[in-house]
C-alpha cells in the first residue's frame, strides 16, 4: 500500500495548483484554500471509511459535521454564571428524566411479554414522561433564555481549551452514530441513506431552535482560538521586527503567520488519523471490512457478525465528520447554524471521496483538497466564462443581468457534472483502492 | 355551541391543511415508490424533479398570464400544467438515457444508482436555481378562496371559521384524479399491467416479452408527471422556494418507506398517516381545549407537542418506529 508515482505527481500537481494562488493571487488567500482542504480531506477520511471500507451511504455528514461545531461551543465558552444559577440544574434534571423515560420504555419493551399489555405500559410511560420532561424542560429554557439574550441566553460552556474539543465534537458524532446505526444498519442500503438524511436535518433544527444550548441562530461569536490573535501579534515588538526582516508589511505577515499556525495544527491531526487508518486498513480488521463489503453472505457465512462491524465503522467514520466539524468551527472562530447546508457539506465531500478514489485513504485526502481547491475557484471561473458569452449581448438585455446573477449555482451544476462524469467514466477515482 | 366551535377549528387548523398536505405527500410518495418497484432504487433526485417540474409550470404560467389568458377563477397553472410535465419528463428521459442506463446495463448494485441519483440531484438543483433563481416565487392567482372564515362565519354564526382555500380544493380533487388514473392505468392497461409484471418478478416478464426499455421509459414519463404535479400543487399552496423540495424528501421518503417501497396503495396511506400526525403533533391544541374542556381545566401553555421547527421530526420517528417494529412497511413492499 504504497504511492505510486503517479499518486505523488497527482499530490504535486493538486499542491502546485493551491501554489499557483499563492504566487498570482495573495498567499493569504492560498493557505486559506489549505486549511480547508486540510479539514475537508479529514471529513473525506471519514466518509471514505464509511463508504471506501465498508460500502455504508452516509447522507448525513453534515450533521455530524454541525455537532462537531456543537461540541467545539460547548467545551470553549465560557460558563454563563447566570444562566446556571437561572435553570441550569433544572435543565439537567429535565434531559435526564427524558433519558430515563426513553431507556425505561426500551426496557419494557425488551422485558414484558408481547401483547396489548406490553404496548399500553410503553405508551402510558412515554406519556407520562413527556409530561414531566416539558413541565421542567419549559421553565428552565425560559428561565435560561432571559438572561442577558443579547449577548448570552445560554448556558455556555465549560471555558476549557478549544483543542480539547475536537475530541469532544468526534464523541457527540459518534453518540448520535450509534442511534442511528442501532436503527438503520441490517436493513437495506438505502434505509441508511435515509436516516442520516434525517437526523442531519434534526440536528440543525436543534442547532437553530435550542437557544440555551447555542444561542440558536443568533450564533455564537468569538470562539476562543488555539492560535495567537492577529491584533496581539502587530502589538508584539519582536514580531514586528522579524516581519520588517522578512520584507513584508505586519499585516500581512501576521495573518500568514496564524494561518500557517493553523495549517501546523490541522497537519498533526491529519497525520495522525491517517496513520491510523491506514494501519487499520492494512491490518486484519480492514481485510475483514473490505472483504463483507464484497460479498456480505459470504462473510456472514465465515462467522462475521456483519451489521455490528458496520455499527463500528459507522461510528468510526461518523467520528473523524465530526472532528472535523469541530476543527473547522475553531477556523470559523464562530457556530453559525444557518451555514450548515447539505448541497456544501454533505454531498461536497461525498464528490471528494468519489472523485479522489473511494477504498483509498490518499485518494480521499486528495479529493478533498482538488475538490474545496476547485469549489473555491470555480465561481471567479464562471464569472469570467459568463462574462465571455455575455460580452456579446447588449447591455441591460434581461438574459445578460439574469446570466450574471446566476452565476453563483454554476458550482452545484459543475460539482454535479463532475461526480457524474467520474462515476460513469472513471469509477475508482483518481487514486484507486489497491 | 363550543364543541361545534372546537370542531370547525379543529378542522379549519389540523384537518383540512393535514389532507392538502397529505395529498402532495402521497403524488410524491407514489413517484419514489414507482421507481423503486420498477428501477430498484431510491431516487435522491425526486424532490429537485419536483422543483424542475414546478419551475417548468411556472414559466409557462407566466407566458400565459402575459399573454392575457387565465382560468377565471382556477390558478392559470394548471392550463400550464401539461407543458411543465412535457419538460420534465423530456428532462428525465434525458437523464435516464445518459445516467441511468448505462448502470442498469452494468447490473449495478442499488446503492451505486442511489450515489447516482445523488448527483443528478445536484445537477438539477443548479439548474432551477440557475434559471429560476433561489427566491420565493408566488403564481397562484384566481379566486384565493372558495370559502373565506369570514363568510363561514357570517353563514354559521359560529365564533370559529373555517376557511376553505382554493389551492386545497384544487390539490384534493387533482390529486384524486390522478391516483385514480394511475390505478386504472396499472390495473387495466396492458402496458400498466406489464408495468407491474416488470416490478413484481424482473426475469419473468423478459420472459414473457416485455420489452423492459419501454416499461422503463413509461415509468419516467409517469413520475416526471406525478412529480410535476406534487410540486405544482405544493407551489399553489405554500409558494415556490427551490430549497424547500430539497426539504420534502424527507416526509416523502418517509412516506414511502411506512407505506411500503414499492406498493402504489402503501405510498398513499404513507403520505396521509405522515400529515396528518406532522399537523396533528405541531398544533398549538389551546383553542380547541379553551372551547372543550370546562374553565377550571384550561391549559396554560399552548398544549402544543413540539414546536413547527421540528416538523422533520416527527416524520423522521414514524419512519424510525416503522424501521424498527416493521421494516418492510404496512403495506408489504418488496423491501427488507
Amino acid at each position: 500500500m504504497t504511492l505510486t508515482t503517479r499518486d505523488i505527481l497527482l499530490f504535486c500537481a493538486v499542491f502546485g495548483l493551491i501554489a499557483a494562488t499563492g504566487f498570482f493571487q495573495s498567499w493569504n488567500v492560498a493557505l486559506g484554500i489549505f486549511n480547508m482542504g486540510l479539514i475537508s480531506a479529514i471529513m473525506a477520511l471519514g466518509v471514505n471509511m464509511q463508504w471506501g471500507y465498508a460500502g455504508l451511504f452516509n447522507v448525513g455528514v453534515m450533521g455530524f459535521v454541525a455537532l462537531g461545531g456543537l461540541g467545539a461551543v460547548l467545551v470553549s465558552m465560557p460558563p454563563v454564571p447566570d444562566a446556571w444559577a437561572a435553570g441550569g440544574l433544572r435543565l439537567i434534571v429535565a434531559l435526564l428524566a427524558g433519558a430515563a423515560t426513553i431507556v425505561a420504555a426500551i426496557q419494557t419493551w425488551k422485558r414484558m411479554g408481547k401483547g396489548l399489555a406490553r404496548t399500553a405500559a410503553m405508551i402510558a410511560i412515554l406519556v407520562i414522561g413527556l409530561v414531566i420532561f416539558r413541565s421542567l424542560f419549559d421553565g428552565a429554557v425560559e428561565a435560561i433564555e432571559r438572561v442577558d439574550p443579547a449577548v448570552s441566553g445560554y448556558l455556555g460552556g465549560l471555558g476549557l481549551p478549544i483543542v480539547l474539543s475536537w475530541p469532544v465534537g468526534g464523541a457527540l458524532a459518534a453518540g448520535a452514530a450509534w442511534m442511528i446505526g442501532k436503527t438503520a444498519l441490517g436493513l437495506r442500503s438505502d434505509y441508511l441513506a435515509i436516516a442520516t438524511l434525517g437526523i442531519a436535518e434534526i440536528v440543525i433544527a436543534v442547532l437553530k431552535n435550542e437557544d440555551w444550548l447555542a444561542r440558536g441562530v443568533k450564533n455564537v461569536i468569538g470562539l476562543p482560538r488555539p492560535v495567537p490573535y492577529e491584533i496581539d501579534l502587530q502589538r508584539d515588538p519582536d514580531f514586528v521586527e522579524r516581519a520588517a526582516s522578512w520584507g513584508a508589511d505586519v499585516a500581512t505577515a501576521s495573518a500568514i503567520t496564524v494561518k500557517l499556525a493553523y495549517a501546523g495544527l490541522f497537519l498533526t491531526v491529519l497525520v495522525l488519523i491517517l496513520v491510523a487508518a491506514q494501519l487499520a486498513l492494512n491490518s486484519p480488521w480492514g481485510r475483514m471490512m473490505r472483504a463483507i463489503r464484497d460479498n456480505e453472505v459470504a462473510a456472514e457465512a465465515m462467522g462475521k457478525d456483519v451489521t455490528k462491524r458496520h455499527l463500528q465503522v459507522f461510528i468510526l467514520g461518523s467520528a473523524v465528520c465530526g472532528l472535523a466539524g469541530a476543527m473547522m468551527t475553531t477556523l470559523d472562530g464562530q457556530l453559525v447554524p444557518s451555514a450548515y447546508q447539505p448541497l456544501r457539506f454533505t454531498f461536497l465531500v461525498w464528490v471528494m471521496v468519489i472523485v479522489g478514489g473511494s477504498g483509498n485513504n490518499f485518494g480521499a485526502i486528495l479529493g478533498g483538497f482538488l475538490i474545496w481547491y476547485l469549489w473555491v475557484m470555480v465561481e471567479p471561473l464562471g464569472q469570467t466564462l459568463i462574462g465571455l458569452v455575455t460580452a456579446g449581448m447588449a447591455d441591460g438585455s434581461w438574459l445578460k443581468d439574469h446570466l450574471i446573477d446566476s452565476t453563483a449555482y454554476m458550482r452545484l451544476l459543475t460539482m454535479g457534472v463532475v461526480l457524474l462524469v467520474v462515476l460513469r467514466f472513471s469509477p475508482r477515482g483518481l487514486i484507486p483502492e489497491r | 355551541m363550543d364543541l361545534l366551535n372546537a370542531v370547525v377549528a379543529l378542522l379549519n387548523f389540523v384537518i383540512v391543511p393535514a389532507v392538502a398536505y397529505g395529498s402532495q405527500l402521497a403524488l410524491g410518495a407514489l413517484g419514489v415508490t414507482l421507481i423503486y418497484g420498477i428501477l430498484r432504487f431510491s431516487n435522491f433526485a425526486h424532490g429537485d424533479t419536483m422543483a424542475f417540474g414546478a419551475m417548468a409550470t411556472i414559466l409557462a404560467t407566466w407566458g400565459l398570464q402575459a399573454g392575457g389568458v387565465s382560468l377565471g377563477p382556477l390558478p392559470t397553472a394548471l392550463l400550464a400544467l401539461p407543458v411543465g410535465i412535457a419538460a420534465t419528463a423530456l428532462l428525465v428521459l434525458a437523464t435516464d438515457k445518459l445516467v441511468y442506463k448505462f448502470y442498469r446495463a452494468q447490473k449495478a448494485k442499488p446503492v451505486i444508482l442511489v450515489i447516482v441519483s445523488m448527483g443528478v440531484m445536484f445537477v438539477m438543483n443548479g439548474l432551477v436555481r440557475f434559471i429560476i433563481g433561489v427566491d420565493d416565487q408566488q403564481f397562484a392567482d384566481g379566486a384565493r378562496f372558495v370559502i373565506s372564515a369570514r363568510d363561514f362565519r357570517e353563514m354559521t354564526g359560529l365564533d370559529e371559521g373555517l376557511a376553505i382555500r382554493t389551492a386545497t380544493v384544487i390539490t384534493v380533487v387533482v390529486a384524486g384524479i390522478c391516483v385514480a388514473a394511475l390505478f386504472w392505468f396499472l390495473n387495466h392497461t396492458r402496458t400498466g399491467k406489464s408495468m407491474r409484471a416488470f416490478s413484481d418478478n424482473e426475469d419473468l416478464a423478459l420472459l414473457s416479452g416485455i420489452n423492459p426499455e419501454r416499461v422503463v421509459a413509461i415509468t419516467w414519463i409517469i413520475v416526471a408527471a406525478l412529480a410535476t404535479i406534487a410540486g405544482v400543487l405544493y407551489g399553489l399552496d405554500k409558494g415556490f422556494k427551490p430549497f424547500t423540495y430539497f426539504q420534502l424528501l424527507l416526509p416523502i421518503f418517509a412516506a414511502a418507506i411506512v407505506g411500503g417501497l414499492g406498493s402504489p396503495l402503501g405510498a398513499i396511506a404513507g403520505g396521509f398517516l405522515i400529515a396528518f400526525s406532522e399537523v396533528t403533533i405541531t398544533y398549538a391544541f389551546k383553542k380547541v381545549a379553551t372551547y372543550v374542556l370546562p374553565e377550571a381545566l384550561e391549559p396554560q401553555g399552548l398544549v402544543q407537542l413540539l414546536s413547527t421547527d421540528y416538523k422533520f421530526a416527527v416524520s423522521f420517528a414514524i419512519l424510525v418506529v416503522v424501521l424498527l417494529f416493521r421494516p418492510t412497511g404496512l403495506f408489504q413492499g418488496k423491501a427488507v
